[in-house]
């Protein structure tokens, strides 16, 4: 069996409320290990307030050769931002 | 720089790909790992990640080698963390490079058996404290010239982790001018060793840029793949015209008697550096190239059996889980 440590992705979420972000990765045997290692590589500089890990192996990915079918779609769609509809000044805020 | 003499490697694939893959870089896009990308391209950049990751982690050992004889509590505390510091920006570019498809026990196997480098400047020793002050102050200064740029760079987690990197490294400039700053205004005794340090580590650290560009054969493509932004001897350029006034500030002499304001250029003119030391240095000749080498190996080789050990536990947790379910 081949003794390298699996590989994490890590994700922090930050002070302000935001959600996690993903910030990187790293080598840990385990979960716990993963944690106390994001803890000293991602947040040296009170970057976060809550760390999560997950082995890449576990993660989906969409291809890059998707891209076209996946997004276009929502290209056509001006509608769908608030800037597309004119309110008259006369209405006021909205 | 940390990354010096990177050699390019030549692609054979199809040339509209190619084109293709040219034009999403001349347009600013990032290419991320999964995208197709000339062989060329991933190999250089393997190359040149894993240089700039190997220079940082042998980085650790000239500064480390000051700590427990810091002059104050607080200088020591501060090394320490910017010690740290180097140990994670090794640990954000070996992710970079392993998004490309080799191992971190690839990389590590690789500097150990010497198949791959790291920068020059650190087979220079720190003789004493004002060396590390030195060497914040011009090392990391030499390292920000090359990093700024390289947070534009076409391959996405390179760039990222460059961003991260850059945000961290002025207070490793800074602390180091803060420290030979406190010697250059000390005692005859100190300013002299401040003198001292500056000139030793002056040529080594110009010596980091790479070879001149006249010499310098692997640039080109790099740079049309934006993985290298500017040549070797723009950013050393950059680089004296930004230290020689802070030297100035210190009081210290110039380094070399060759720096002179250049009217007409808008730069100042210096002498280059000896050209044949820094092949002898790479060639593993410096002063301290086997003590390195022989400090990561030891390293490597005494922490086997934490790594083992870890691994053996993670692994029994696991079968003792799979055994309760």
């Amino acid at each position: 069996m081949k003794n390298e440590w699996p590989l994490w992705e890590v994700f922090i979420r930050g002070q302000h409320g935001m959600s996690h972000r993903h910030v990187g990765s790293l080598h840990a045997p385990d979960a716990e290990m993963a944690i106390k290692n994001a803890r000293d590589v991602y947040t040296r500089r009170n970057e976060g307030v809550s760390i999560w890990v997950v082995e890449a192996r576990h993660i989906a990915a969409s291809s890059p050769s998707d891209k076209g079918p996946l997004y276009e779609p929502s290209e056509s769609k001006v509608y769908r931002h608030p800037t597309f509809f004119d309110i008259p000044d006369e209405v006021g805020a909205m | 720089m940390y990354a010096q003499m990177v050699k390019s490697e030549a692609t054979n694939d199809d040339p509209e790909r190619l084109a293709a893959f040219q034009a999403r870089i001349d347009a600013g896009e990032k290419i991320e790992p999964k995208d197709w990308m000339p062989e060329g391209y991933r190999k250089t950049l393997i190359r040149q990640i894993g240089q700039h990751a190997h220079s940082e982690i042998v980085g650790q050992l000239p500064e480390g080698n000051w700590i427990t004889r810091a002059p104050t509590l607080e200088r020591k505390a501060i090394l320490l963390a910017k010690v740290q510091d180097e140990a994670g920006h090794g640990l954000y570019l070996y992710c970079a490079a392993e998004t490309l498809g080799v191992s971190r026990d690839e990389l590590t196997e690789m500097l150990l058996d010497g198949r791959m480098k790291y920068s020059s400047i650190f087979n220079y020793p720190t003789l004493n404290w004002a060396d590390i002050g030195a060497v914040g102050w011009l090392v990391d200064g030499a390292a920000i010239m090359n990093q700024v740029p390289l947070q534009r760079t076409s391959f996405g987690p390179y760039s990222r982790a460059m961003i991260r990197i850059c945000k961290e490294e002025s207070f490793h400039q800074r602390q180091g001018y803060d420290a030979i700053r406190k010697m250059a205004e000390g005692t005859p005794e100190q300013r002299r060793m401040a003198q001292d340090a500056l000139n030793r580590l002056w040529f080594p650290s110009l010596m980091m840029f790479g070879p001149s560009d006249k010499d310098s054969v692997h640039s080109e493509q790099s740079m049309k793949w934006k993985i290298k932004m500017n040549t070797n001897d723009e950013l050393r350029q950059k680089f004296v015209d930004q230290t020689v006034p802070q030297i100035e500030f210190l009081g210290l002499d110039l380094p070399d008697p060759g720096i002179k304001w250049n009217e007409e250029r808008g730069h100042y003119d210096y002498t280059d550096p000896d050209w044949s030391e820094f092949y002898d240095v790479i060639k593993g000749n410096g002063p301290c190239n086997t003590d390195r080498l022989a400090a990561r190996n030891k390293a490597w080789d005494d922490g086997k059996w934490v790594r083992d050990g870890l691994l053996a536990h993670a692994r029994k947790k696991a079968a003792a889980r799979v055994a309760a379910e």
